[in-house]
């Protein structure tokens, strides 16, 4: 194991965001072998029942397995995280890097449109869009990933602006790479850093709010199990059957704690300097 | 500063300006015909057409925002769908509840990031320290739509201290929702002031001050506070309007009668002036606490030269 990876091992954050972001990735991955029961199989006549050594988190309003009802809903929380992060930072850094490497009209188009999206609440565009557009796991996605990218591109523009005037690129351009090239193999991979740890906290805050959109009736529809989702259905059973509300709740947290942790620690690893670029 | 107030905002008037457009255009983004979806799936071919009148939707695009613009600057904006009354006096009756919410969750964050943050600072690397920094972290990752019916099951219902939900009992009913609202800010202020105040206490004018015989209390409080507050004061004014969004959840859980809930309403019986309507206030309100805030900086530390 080379230095650098021990160093981030012993960062007790990481190494805890890590496990619970492993944790969470194989429980969706393997959904099927983990849960003990169909999420969707419904037996009415024993609804709301406390957890017990048969359901382990106990039934649901519809007499449904909430313990596999999470881990499958693990899947819809990761595949929501992982979409926006990608679309996002596809979009971002390549605005980024236009906004930053060409500067003039294309720089400033870029950043007032970046301006205007910043000064509007981030998830007040996404209820909106969600809204005009029809609550699905899809327009959750599009949603997510039109106020995601912003960060990216601003990120990326300013380490590109610092990167430019590196004497390694002029050297590239005066051996006469072309812009395309200049800014894949030498200006990104510099960049690359501060963007995985943004992507990692990224991650944890697109779970958080798919499952926002969804507490809110707004995100993935039923009977797809979303922990945002069953937590709704859960408020209504306050008092009558809490562990509806208490475990999806928990599993929201942990995964987004794990998350949290793991670009905490990836900051403290990588460079402490990032904190700042994150704002 | 005259200048600055000026220029910040000019630099207003555009961002203004592209928050009525993305706001008049939601209508236009709904999927297919927008006065068909509106008026709903078991609608007759002239109630469609009564809706696209009844809106506008039939003019051409640019004398729409005309009339959309023109129509704001009066103070219109426009009826409910569901209740046909007049979506700005509903949200004049709701803005208030919002409001006070936001300032309660302020309130509770501070009673809760002060002490802690102060503390924290003090004893750096101190168990007291370690477990302010691990309630730091809890309180960023804690999701408010868990929180807040974690309190309702232990305070409204195996105790009933307080009530479940609505805002009919006064003070009693804002404590549950101000709390769930303020944790997450309570955990950025800890975070902010624990940073702040551990910075100054290693100034040599706070040194200078015990060298002349000043007890370390008062080193901190007559000499420390004071500076750090600064950067404490910007975060918690920028804060503010983050809080307006954590409305939008809170007032779902515990049914409060705000912006938030007017709009979540809105979205689920389509009724798309209301919806808007809440939007745009909603986010006018979010720049203008920005813009605030953004003065303040500049209040607070006349160090601070407005670029």
């Amino acid at each position: 194991m080379n230095k650098n990876a021990k160093r981030l091992l012993k960062n007790f954050a990481f190494s805890a965001g890590l496990l619970l972001t492993v944790t969470l990735i194989v429980i969706a991955i393997a959904a099927p072998l983990i849960a003990p029961f169909d999420p969707d199989v419904q037996d009415t006549s024993r609804r709301l029942e406390p957890p017990s050594h048969e359901h382990l988190l106990g039934l649901d309003d519809l007499g449904r397995d909430v313990f596999s009802r999470i881990v499958f809903g693990a899947r819809v929380s990761l595949r929501v995280g992982f979409s926006v992060v990608f679309i996002a930072s596809l979009i971002g850094i390549s605005l980024g890097a236009i906004a930053g490497y060409f500067g003039g009209i294309a720089d400033t188009l870029i950043m007032r449109l970046t301006d205007i999206l910043l000064a509007f609440p981030g998830i007040l565009l996404a209820i909106a869009l969600v809204a005009v557009l029809g609550p699905s796991l899809n327009n959750v996605i599009l949603a997510l990933s039109t106020i995601g990218w912003v960060g990216y591109a601003r990120l990326v523009r300013g380490q590109v602006l610092k990167v430019r005037e590196m004497e390694y690129v002029t050297a590239a351009k005066a051996l006469g790479a072309k812009s395309p090239r200049v800014i894949v193999l030498h200006v990104l991979p510099n960049v690359i850093n501060p963007v995985i740890v943004m992507a990692t906290l990224g991650l944890a805050g697109a779970i958080l709010s798919e499952a926002a959109l969804s507490f809110l009736g707004l995100g993935v529809q039923p009977p797809t199990p979303s922990w945002g989702a069953m937590l709704t259905s859960g408020r209504r059973y306050l008092g009558l059957a809490n562990h509806l509300a208490i475990f999806p709740g928990a599993a929201i947290m942990l995964a987004v704690m794990g998350l949290n942790f793991l670009g905490d620690g990836l900051i403290d690893a990588l460079d402490p300097k990032y904190r700042k670029l994150m704002d | 500063m005259t200048q600055y107030i000026i220029r910040r905002l000019l630099q207003m008037v555009p961002i203004t300006l592209g928050i009525l457009t993305l706001v008049f255009s939601l209508i236009h983004l709904i999927p297919g015909d927008p006065a068909a979806q509106i008026a709903g799936e078991n609608a007759r071919p002239e109630d469609i057409v009564a809706v696209r009148k009844a809106l506008g939707l039939d003019e051409p695009l640019w004398k729409q925002y005309v009339h959309y613009l023109s129509r704001l600057a009066h103070g219109d904006l426009g009826r409910s769908f569901r209740t046909n009354e007049s979506v700005a006096a509903e949200i004049k009756e709701r803005y208030p509840a919002t409001i006070q919410l936001a300032f309660g969750a302020m309130f509770v964050a501070l009673l809760v990031a002060f002490p802690l943050g102060m503390i924290s600072a003090i004893y750096r690397n101190s168990w007291i320290d370690n477990v302010a920094r691990f309630f730091a972290l809890i309180g960023v990752s804690m999701p408010s739509f868990w929180f807040g019916p974690l309190l309702i099951i232990a305070f409204a219902i195996n105790h009933e201290w307080f009530p479940v939900s609505g805002r009919d009992e006064g003070l009693k009913s804002l404590v549950l929702p101000s709390v769930t609202m303020g944790l997450a800010l309570a955990a950025i202020l800890t975070r902010m002031i624990r940073v702040s105040v551990a910075e100054e206490l290693g100034q040599l004018y706070v040194t200078t001050a015990i060298a002349k015989g000043a007890t370390r209390t008062k080193a901190i409080f007559r000499h420390a506070l004071k500076n750090a507050l600064i950067p404490v004061i910007t975060v918690l004014a920028l804060q503010f309007g983050s809080l307006l969004t954590g409305a939008i959840i809170t007032e779902q859980i515990f049914s409060w009668p705000g912006l938030g809930r007017l709009l979540i309403q809105g979205i689920s019986t389509r009724d798309y002036p209301q919806v808007q309507a809440s939007i745009l206030v909603i986010a006018l309100t979010y720049i203008l606490v920005n813009f605030l805030s953004d003065l303040l900086y500049g209040v607070v530390d006349p160090r601070i030269k407005l670029e």
